[in-house]
C-alpha cells in the first residue's frame, strides 16, 4: 500500500492578539505562500484541501468558508473541514490519499483565540446536558485533573514546573514562540497559584495563530523534497465524555493510539500538552523514556494557537525528520477537556 | 504617506438558546431534579453512574435501571476559580469539584460555595443547595455547600431556565467577542462613511472585488490595488419578497437584487425601490440612493437602496458570466 509523507510545513507567529479577522485569512495567506515556496508546489498541484477551526472560537457561523478565500478556491476545489484541531483534518487528508482519490493534500488550521474569552468558550465542548450549562472553564477542569495527580503522588508541583522550565528554555530557539525564557524550577514554584493547584507557568498562553502542512503520496513525495517525512502510523482515540467516569490521571486513549501506531524508538516527540501535568500523563501513556527529546520547539506552553497547535506538532516533528535532526519522530495532538481525544503519529525519514 | 488607522473593531454579543430533547434517561434524571431527587443509573458492572449515562461505557448496552442516590457526597478533587466567567454557578471566587454522591460510583462536576481555598480539601463532605424553584434542569442544583453550612437564602445562582414542554431542556448561550474586520474591509467601511465605494483588484486575474477581501478567492493571492467605483450599476438577478416575516422593515412586495457596480466583478445584495416591483428586470440600470449625510456611518446602510436610472438595460451577454 502506498504511504503518505509530509513534504511541507509553515506556521504563523504565535501571538497574544492579532488585529486580524476571526476567519484567519490574514494569518493564512503568508504561510500558504511559504509552504508553496518551500515545496515548489502551487495551488493547482493540490488534490485535496482540509482545514480545522471553530465557529465558537470565531463567534460566527461558517467561519471556515471565509478562510477558503485564502486558498483561492476557483475553479472549485476538493475541500473539507473539521470542527476540531487541524491534526484531525490531517488525518482525513491522510485517508483521502490512501484511498487514491488524491496524491497531494494541503491541511491548515487557524484560531483567533483572543476574540472571545478562551477558557469560557472551551466549556462549550463539554456534555451539553449536565456539564456545559455550568460553564466549567477549561483551566478549572485541567486544575481538577492536576490535583488528582498531585494528591495521589503520581506527579509533583516540581515535576510540573520542570516541564515549564524546559519548554520555555527550548522556546528561546523558536522564533515563532509567544513565550520563552530562562527560569529556574525554584523561581517558577515561587509564583502564586492562579487556579489552585495551577500556577501561571502550568497553563498554555492564549494564542492567535495558524499552521499549514502539505502531504503527498510516498511515491510523489521524493520529487517534491529531498527527505520527506513518511507517516509510518497515525491513530486517534477518544475517552468517555463523562469526566467523572474517567481516571483523569491517565490517558487510555493516548495509550491505545500509541500502541496501535507502534511507537518503537523515537528521537523526538512533539506533544500537545496545554497544561504541564498533561505532558507527564502523555509521556507515561506513550512510554517515552529519558532518551526522547520532548517538544524541542517549546511545545504549546510556548504558544497554543487553538485548532492549529496539534497540526503544528505534526509539522514540527516532520520538520525535524526532513532536516535530518531526527531519524524518527512522534507527534501528538489533543482535543477536548482534560485530554479527552488524542491522536498519535510517527514519522521517519523516507528511505 | 499617511499612517493607517487600526482595523475597525466592535464588541459582538451572541445570544441564543439550545433547546434539547432529553430522552428516557436524562429525562428521568432531570424530572427527578425538579422534585429534588437525584437518580443514577446502574451500569452493566453494577456501578451507579451519576449523572446517568444512556449507554454503558464498557459494553454500550442501553441502561435503564435507575436508583436514587444521596444529596450529600465526597469531594474527590477540587480547583479554585478565582475569577469566575459569566454563566458559572457562583459569581464570586469559588471551588470546582468532582463530587461523588453517597450511593454513586462516578463523580459529577459542580461548584462549591466557600469563600477561600483554605476551606476546601479533598475528602470533604458537601451537600446539594437546591434552587428555590427547580424546573428539571442541571441548574436545579444551584451548587454545593459544605455539609454543615447553613443554606444561604435565596441561593446566589440565577434561577434555572424554565421550559413549557416536558422532556425538553433549554440552555441559554451568551458569548462575547471582539469582532474585528480586516484592514481592507476597514478601508472599505471608512470610505463608505465618506460616501465612497472602494474595491480591490486582484493582481493576477484583475477582477475587482467589492467589498475588498484581502485575498482573491480565485487565485488566493493578496489583493492590494484599490479601485474607487461609481455608485451606478446593474441588476444581475433579483427576487420579489412577498412573504412577511418577524423583524421585516419594509412592507412587501419589495425587491432584493444582486447589484453589480460598473467596473466591479462581484455583485452584492441590496434593495431596489423607486419603481413597482414587477418593473424590475435583469440588466436594469440602477443608481444608489444615499441616506442624508448626517445619518452616515461606516456601513453599507448609508445607501438606502438603488433606483432605476431610466437608461437602456445592459444586454444579457454583458453580465451572464456574473450570474
Amino acid at each position: 500500500m502506498n504511504r503518505v509523507s509530509v513534504v511541507g510545513f509553515a506556521q504563523s507567529d504565535c501571538v497574544r492578539n492579532t488585529h486580524g479577522t476571526t476567519n484567519g485569512v490574514e494569518m493564512l495567506v503568508p504561510i500558504l505562500a511559504e509552504a508553496f515556496e518551500r515545496t515548489g508546489l502551487s495551488k493547482e498541484d493540490i488534490g485535496f484541501w482540509c482545514s480545522g477551526s471553530s465557529d465558537y472560537l470565531a463567534g460566527r457561523a461558517f467561519s471556515f468558508i471565509s478562510a477558503v478565500d485564502a486558498i483561492g478556491a476557483f475553479p472549485p476545489i476538493n475541500e473539507s473541514h473539521v470542527e476540531m484541531d487541524a491534526a484531525w483534518a490531517l488525518y482525513e487528508a491522510w485517508v483521502k490519499i490512501l484511498t487514491g482519490e488524491a496524491d497531494t493534500a494541503l491541511v491548515y488550521g487557524f484560531g483567533k483565540s483572543s476574540a472571545g474569552t478562551l477558557r469560557r468558550v472551551l466549556s462549550l465542548q463539554t456534555d451539553p446536558y449536565t456539564v456545559a450549562p455550568l460553564w466549567p472553564d477549561s483551566v478549572s477542569i485541567a486544575a481538577l485533573q492536576a490535583r488528582l495527580g498531585l494528591e495521589s503522588g503520581r506527579w509533583s508541583e516540581k515535576d510540573m514546573a520542570e516541564v515549564a522550565a524546559r519548554s520555555l528554555a527550548d522556546a528561546r530557539g523558536n522564533p515563532k514562540a509567544q513565550r520563552s525564557g530562562d527560569h529556574s524550577v525554584a523561581e517558577l514554584l515561587d509564583g502564586p497559584l492562579t487556579a489552585d493547584p495551577l500556577r501561571a507557568h502550568d497553563i498554555a498562553p492564549i494564542t492567535d495563530g495558524a499552521a499549514v502542512v502539505i502531504l503527498a503520496a510516498e511515491d510523489r513525495a521524493r520529487d517534491i523534497v529531498p527527505t520527506p517525512a513518511v507517516i509510518t502510523g497515525i491513530e486517534h482515540r477518544v475517552d468517555s465524555p463523562v469526566l467523572g467516569a474517567r481516571d483523569l490521571t491517565r490517558s487510555p486513549s493516548t495509550e491505545s493510539a500509541g500502541a496501535a501506531v507502534g511507537i518503537g524508538e523515537v528521537d523526538v516527540a512533539e506533544l500537545h500538552a496545554p497544561f504541564t501535568h498533561q505532558e507527564l500523563i502523555l509521556r507515561e501513556a506513550l512510554g517515552l523514556g529519558d532518551g526522547v527529546r520532548i517538544s524541542p520547539s517549546g511545545g504549546v506552553l510556548a504558544g497554543n494557537p487553538m485548532f492549529a497547535a496539534g497540526l503544528a506538532r505534526i509539522g514540527e516533528a516532520a520538520q525535524r525528520v526532513m532536516t535530518g535532526d531526527a531519524g524518527r519522530a512522534l507527534a501528538h495532538a489533543t482535543s477536548g477537556p482534560a485530554l479527552q481525544q488524542n491522536l498519535v503519529a510517527v514519522l521517519e525519514a523516507q528511505a | 504617506m499617511s499612517t493607517e488607522a487600526p482595523p475597525l473593531s466592535e464588541p459582538l454579543e451572541i445570544q441564543f438558546d439550545y433547546t434539547r430533547s432529553l430522552g428516557p434517561v436524562l429525562g428521568r434524571f432531570m424530572t427527578g431534579l425538579a422534585e429534588r431527587r437525584i437518580e443514577g443509573v446502574v451500569g452493566s458492572d453494577g456501578r451507579v453512574h451519576v449523572p446517568p449515562v444512556e449507554y454503558d461505557p464498557a459494553t454500550a448496552a442501553p441502561l435503564r435501571d435507575f436508583v436514587e442516590v444521596g444529596q450529600e457526597g465526597t469531594v474527590l478533587t477540587w480547583s479554585w476559580c478565582a475569577d469566575p466567567v459569566a454563566g458559572q454557578p457562583i459569581q464570586r471566587p469559588f471551588a470546582w469539584v468532582m463530587v461523588r454522591l453517597d450511593g454513586a460510583d462516578t463523580a459529577m462536576l459542580h461548584a462549591v460555595d466557600v469563600t477561600s481555598p483554605e476551606e476546601m480539601h479533598t475528602g470533604m463532605r458537601v451537600r446539594v443547595r437546591w434552587a428555590d424553584e427547580p424546573v428539571g434542569h442541571i441548574r436545579d442544583i444551584a451548587y454545593f455547600l459544605p455539609v454543615d453550612a447553613p443554606d444561604d437564602n435565596p441561593p446566589t445562582s440565577p434561577a434555572p431556565p424554565r421550559t413549557e414542554h416536558d422532556g425538553i431542556m433549554v440552555t441559554p448561550i451568551a458569548a462575547s467577542y471582539q469582532h474585528t474586520v480586516s484592514p481592507e474591509e476597514s478601508r472599505y467601511l471608512r470610505a463608505l462613511g465618506e460616501g465612497k465605494l472602494i474595491g480591490q483588484r486582484c493582481p493576477r486575474c484583475e477582477k475587482v472585488y467589492l467589498p475588498p477581501r484581502g485575498a482573491c478567492p480565485t487565485d488566493g493571492v493578496p489583493t492590494t490595488t484599490e479601485v474607487e467605483l461609481p455608485d451606478t450599476g446593474i441588476v444581475t438577478t433579483f427576487c420579489i419578497v412577498n412573504v412577511p416575516f418577524l423583524g421585516q422593515q419594509i412592507t412587501p412586495p419589495y425587491v432584493v437584487a444582486y447589484i453589480l457596480l460598473d467596473g466591479a466583478d462581484i455583485a452584492f445584495l441590496h434593495l431596489v425601490r423607486g419603481c413597482e416591483a414587477d418593473q424590475v428586470r435583469m440588466g436594469m440600470r440602477v443608481r444608489a440612493q444615499w441616506r442624508p449625510r448626517e445619518e452616515w456611518q461606516t456601513s453599507m446602510r448609508n445607501i438606502a437602496h438603488f433606483e432605476p436610472t431610466g437608461e437602456p438595460d445592459a444586454p444579457y451577454e454583458s453580465f451572464a458570466h456574473h450570474l
